[in-house]
C-alpha cells in the first residue's frame, strides 16, 4: 500500500514534466459539477500566516501543483503558506511532537487515524466538511469514516485522498493457467494460486513485518471472511470463528507462495514482481508506475492488471485506503485562515489539477471528483478510482483509536497469519495470543 | 620564597582581592570544575536514563501523559511469552555472537601480530567492517539474505549447482537467528582483532625468547605467556562487547524487524518495537529497563571473572 521506495519516487520524478502537462490540460476542461451552495463565512485574521507538514510527494508534479495552490491562495487572501514535505515514517512522530508541545506547524497532514488519535488537541471542521460535502456530491464512505468522529458528524480531519493496494497479476500467466481474471471466492483463489506454482510462476504476499502490505493481506483474508479485529462497540473480537476459518484458509494457500515471504517486508514483492519470479502479488499503484516509466520492465507493466481484492464472503471487495487526512491544531493562532486554507485546497480549481498530477496514486475523498480526467488517461490505473468508496479501515467495525493504529504497527494480525502459515502455531493459539495482545493495546479504550 | 620573609606590613598591603581569594579556595574550585561535567552528565545522561526508568513504572503512550502503575509493565511482560522469546534471543544471541567473535578476533590478531609485507595497510583494512556504519553492512546482509535475490543462493543453485532451491535465510526461526548472529560476528571482529592486537605488541619479546630457550613449544607459548598476559585486556574488550551485542538494535531492525513471528526480538527491537511504533511508550521503557539486570551481570561476570590474577597467573584460590 504505502511501499513507495525514494527509488521509485524518483524514478518516477523524471516523467514529471510530462504529468505536468496532462495535468494543465485537463484544468482547462474541467468536468466536475460542483453545486452552488454558500461558502462558510470565514474572517480570515488580520495578518495571519500558515505552517504546514504534509508527507512526500509520489511524483514530483504532486508537489509543484501542491505548492502552486498554496501560493495562489497567499496571492488571493495575502496569507503566506509555508508547506514543508515530510518522510512518510517521520510524520506520525513530528505530529505527536506538535500535539504534546502544543506548538510547530498550524495544519498537519497525517495518515488515516491520526486525528483520532490527537482529538482533543483539533479544531473542528464540521463547517468546511458540510459546505465540501454538499457543493461535490458528498464524502465517499472511507473519507467520512477517517474524517468524522466516532458515532457523530462532527468533522476532525479533512481527507485529501486516499491509496489502496488491490491485486496486480500478469494477464498472460493467468491465462496459461486457464484463468482470465483471480477468481472471487476463497477456493479459486487457492485454486489459482495451486496453478501458479506448479507452473512455476507463483503468488506471493508479504507475511513479514510489512506495514502496508502484510497488514493488507492480513486484513483481506480476515475481512473476506466476515472475521474483524472489533465489533461495533469497540470490543475485541479477533478470536472467532471467522478468524480461524481465515487462518485455515491463509494456511492452505501459503504452501502455494513463493518461499521466503514470511520474511518479506513492503518492498519485497515489488522487487519480486519486477524480476518476473511472481505473477500475482497486492500492491499499491506505485509497482504498476515504476514498472511502466523504465523500459527495460515496460512489457510487464503491458502485461499486467489490477484487480479489487476478491470478496470471498464480503458484500463489497475488502480493501482499505491509506488517507492522507489533514488536521487544525487548537494551537493555531489562525484558525479562520487555516479553514480557509484547507477549503481552498479542496475546491475543484485547486484539488483537479493536483488529483490529475498525481496520475492516480491518491484517488478523491469526494464523489464529483470521479469525473477527473486522471480516471480516464490509463485504463490499468482507473481501478484505483473508487478506493476511497470501501467500508473497510483499519480497524473495522469498531471505532477508530490511537490503538487501532498500534495493532497495525505492531503487526498483530499479519503475525497471527504468519504464525499460522509457518506452522508455527494453530489458527486456534494463533488467534488466542493475538487476542491478548489486541486487549493489552485497547485496555484503555473507553476509560 | 622571599615573599614569605617579608614584613607583615607588606603582606596586608598585597592582601588579593575576593576573586583572587575564591579562586584559591579549594571546595570552590572543586565545585567550579566539576561543574560542567556533572551538569552535562545530568542533562545528557541521568535525565534520559531516569526519565526512562519512571516512564516504565507509568502507562504513558504517545500522545497521552500516562499515570504511576507501580509494576504493571513488569507483570505483564513476566506473563507475555513475547518478551521471553526476546529475552531468550538476546542472551543467546550475545553468547554465540562473542563466542564466535573472540575466538575468530583472537586468532585474526595473532595473525596479524605477525612480520608480513603491507602489514599497516592490513591492519587498516580490517577494520573496515567496524567502520562501516552499522545501518549500510546491515543492508548488504538483508540482500545476502534476501529469499529471492540472495548472492549465496545464485552461487549455490545456479553458478555451482549444488543445491536445486534458493536458501530461506530469514523465513524461518532458527536460519533467521543464525543468519543475524553471523552478521554480527562479520561486524565484531575488527573491533576484538585490533583490541586483542593493541594487547598482543604490550607483551615483551624477552618472555618468549625465554620460554623458546626453555624448549617451550608454540601452543605453550600461547597458552602460559599470551593467555595469562591477555587476560586484563580480554576482560575490558569482552565487557565492553558484550554491552554492545546485547544492546544491538540496528542489525536486527534492518534485517528482520524481529521476524519471521517475532523470532529474532532482540530486548531493544522489541522495545523500540512496542514502545515507539506500538506507541506504549511506559511498556518500551520497562523492556529497556528489563535489560538492566542482565547488562549489569554480564559486566560483573566478565570484569571480576576474567580480571582476577588467580585465574591470570593459573594459581590455585586460597
Amino acid at each position: 500500500m504505502n511501499d513507495i521506495t525514494r527509488r521509485d519516487a524518483l524514478a518516477l520524478g523524471a516523467s514529471a514534466a510530462a504529468l505536468a502537462v496532462t495535468g494543465a490540460s485537463a484544468q482547462t476542461a474541467s468536468t466536475i459539477k460542483a453545486a452552488d451552495v454558500p461558502a462558510p463565512k470565514l474572517a480570515i485574521e488580520k495578518g495571519a500566516s500558515l505552517r504546514m507538514l504534509r508527507p512526500v510527494r509520489f511524483v514530483q508534479a504532486d508537489e509543484d501543483v501542491f505548492r502552486a495552490n498554496a501560493a495562489k491562495f497567499t496571492k488571493e487572501t495575502g496569507v503566506e503558506v509555508k508547506v514543508d514535505f515530510v518522510g512518510w515514517e517521520d510524520i506520525s512522530q513530528q505530529t505527536a511532537v506538535t500535539s504534546n508541545s502544543g506548538a510547530g506547524p498550524d495544519i498537519i497532514i497525517g495518515f488515516s487515524d491520526a486525528p483520532h488519535i490527537y482529538i482533543d488537541k483539533l479544531v473542528e471542521l464540521t463547517d468546511v466538511a458540510d459546505y465540501l460535502g454538499k457543493r461535490y456530491g458528498g464524502w465517499l464512505p472511507l473519507a467520512q469514516k477517517y474524517g468524522k468522529r466516532n458515532k457523530s458528524d462532527a468533522w476532525i480531519g479533512l481527507p485529501f485522498g486516499a491509496t489502496a493496494g488491490p491485486l496486480i497479476y500478469r494477464k498472460s500467466v493467468l491465462q496459461s493457467v486457464g484463468f482470465d481474471k483471480v477468481p472471487e471466492d476463497h477456493a479459486g483463489v487457492v485454486d489459482l494460486c495451486r496453478k501458479l506454482h506448479k507452473a512455476g510462476k507463483p503468488a506471493g504476499f508479504a507475511l513479514g513485518n510489512a506495514k502496508g502490505d502484510g497488514n493488507g493481506f492480513a486484513n483481506w483474508a480476515l475481512w473476506s471472511h466476515n472475521a474483524s479485529l472489533l465489533d461495533e462497540e469497540g470490543n475485541v473480537v479477533i478470536n472467532s470463528k471467522e478468524t480461524i476459518a481465515a487462518l485455515n484458509w491463509v494456511k492452505e494457500l501459503y504452501p502455494t507462495f513463493i518461499a521466503g515471504t514470511s520474511s518479506w517486508n513492503d518492498v519485497s514483492n515489488n522487487r519480486a514482481y519486477s524480476s518476473q519470479e511472481i505473477s500475482l502479488t497486492a500492491n499499491g499503484v506505485s509497482l504498476y508506475f515504476s514498472l511502466k516509466n523504465d523500459p527495460a520492465t515496460r512489457a510487464i507493466a503491458e502485461d499486467s492488471e489490477h484487480q479489487l481484492l476478491p470478496k470471498g464472503q464480503a458484500k463489497i471487495s475488502p480493501m482499505a485506503g491509506l488517507t492522507l487526512n489533514a488536521m487544525l491544531f487548537k494551537h493555531s493562532p489562525y484558525p479562520n485562515a487555516a479553514k480557509a486554507f484547507l477549503q481552498y485546497m479542496l475546491e475543484k480549481d485547486q484539488y483537479e489539477p493536483w488529483l490529475n498530477a498525481n496520475s492516480g496514486y491518491w484517488s478523491q475523498p469526494l464523489a464529483a471528483y470521479a469525473e477527473a480526467a486522471v480516471w480516464s488517461s490509463d485504463p490499468k490505473v482507473k481501478i484505483f478510482k473508487d478506493t476511497m468508496n470501501s467500508t473497510y479501515y483499519d480497524g473495522y467495525k469498531g471505532p477508530i483509536s490511537t490503538a487501532t493504529g498500534a495493532v497495525s504497527a505492531d503487526y498483530v494480525l499479519i503475525q497471527m497469519c504468519a504464525a499460522v502459515a509457518t506452522g508455527a502455531a494453530t489458527p486456534e493459539v494463533a488467534a488466542a495470543e493475538a487476542e491478548q495482545r489486541c486487549k493489552r493495546y485497547f485496555r484503555r479504550q473507553g476509560r | 620564597m622571599s615573599v614569605t620573609t617579608l614584613p607583615s606590613r607588606g603582606v596586608a598591603l598585597r592582601q588579593p582581592g575576593w576573586i583572587a581569594r575564591l579562586l584559591d579556595y579549594k571546595p570552590f574550585l572543586i565545585v567550579m570544575c566539576l561543574a560542567p561535567a556533572i551538569g552535562l552528565l545530568t542533562v545528557f545522561l541521568t535525565y534520559p536514563l531516569g526519565l526512562g526508568v519512571w516512564l516504565a513504572f507509568t502507562d504513558t503512550t504517545i500522545g497521552q501523559r500516562g499515570i504511576f502503575i507501580g509494576l504493571e509493565n513488569f507483570q505483564y511482560l513476566l506473563k507475555d511469552p513475547l518478551w521471553w522469546n526476546a529475552v531468550f534471543y538476546s542472551v543467546f544471541y550475545t553468547a554465540i555472537a562473542t563466542i564466535g567473535k573472540f575466538a575468530l578476533g583472537f586468532w585474526l590478531a595473532l595473525l596479524l601480530n605477525n612480520h608480513f609485507p603491507l602489514k599497516s595497510l592490513l591492519r587498516a583494512i580490517v577494520l573496515l567492517p567496524w567502520i562501516v556504519p552499522t545501518v549500510l553492512s546491515a543492508l548488504a546482509f538483508w540482500w545476502i539474505y534476501d529469499p529471492q535475490f540472495s548472492i549465496i543462493s545464485y552461487l549455490l543453485v545456479d553458478v555451482l549447482h549444488i543445491r536445486s532451491t534458493y536458501i530461506d535465510f530469514l523465513g524461518t526461526p532458527w536460519p533467521a537467528r543464525f543468519s543475524l548472529i553471523a552478521a554480527n560476528i562479520w561486524r565484531g571482529i575488527p573491533f576484538v582483532a585490533i583490541s586483542l592486537l593493541a594487547g598482543l605488541q604490550t607483551i615483551s619479546p624477552s618472555l618468549y625468547e625465554a620460554a623458546m630457550l626453555d624448549g617451550a613449544t608454540a601452543w605453550q607459548r600461547f597458552r602460559y605467556i599470551t593467555l595469562p598476559m591477555m587476560m586484563p585486556i580480554l576482560a575490558i574488550v569482552m565487557t565492553f562487547s558484550i554491552i554492545f551485542t546485547f544492546t544491538d538494535f540496528q542489525l536486527v531492525y534492518a534485517i528482520t524487524r524481529g521476524g519471521p513471528v517475532n523470532s529474532t526480538h532482540l530486548l531493544a527491537t522489541l522495545a523500540f518495537q512496542r514502545g515507539i511504533a506500538g506507541g506504549e511508550l511506559g511498556e518500551g521503557a520497562a523492556i529497556a529497563v528489563s535489560m538492566i539486570p542482565f547488562l549489569v551481570f554480564a559486566t560483573l561476570f566478565s570484569y571480576f571473572g576474567l580480571a582476577r590474577r588467580k585465574w591470570q597467573q593459573g594459581e590455585a584460590n586460597d
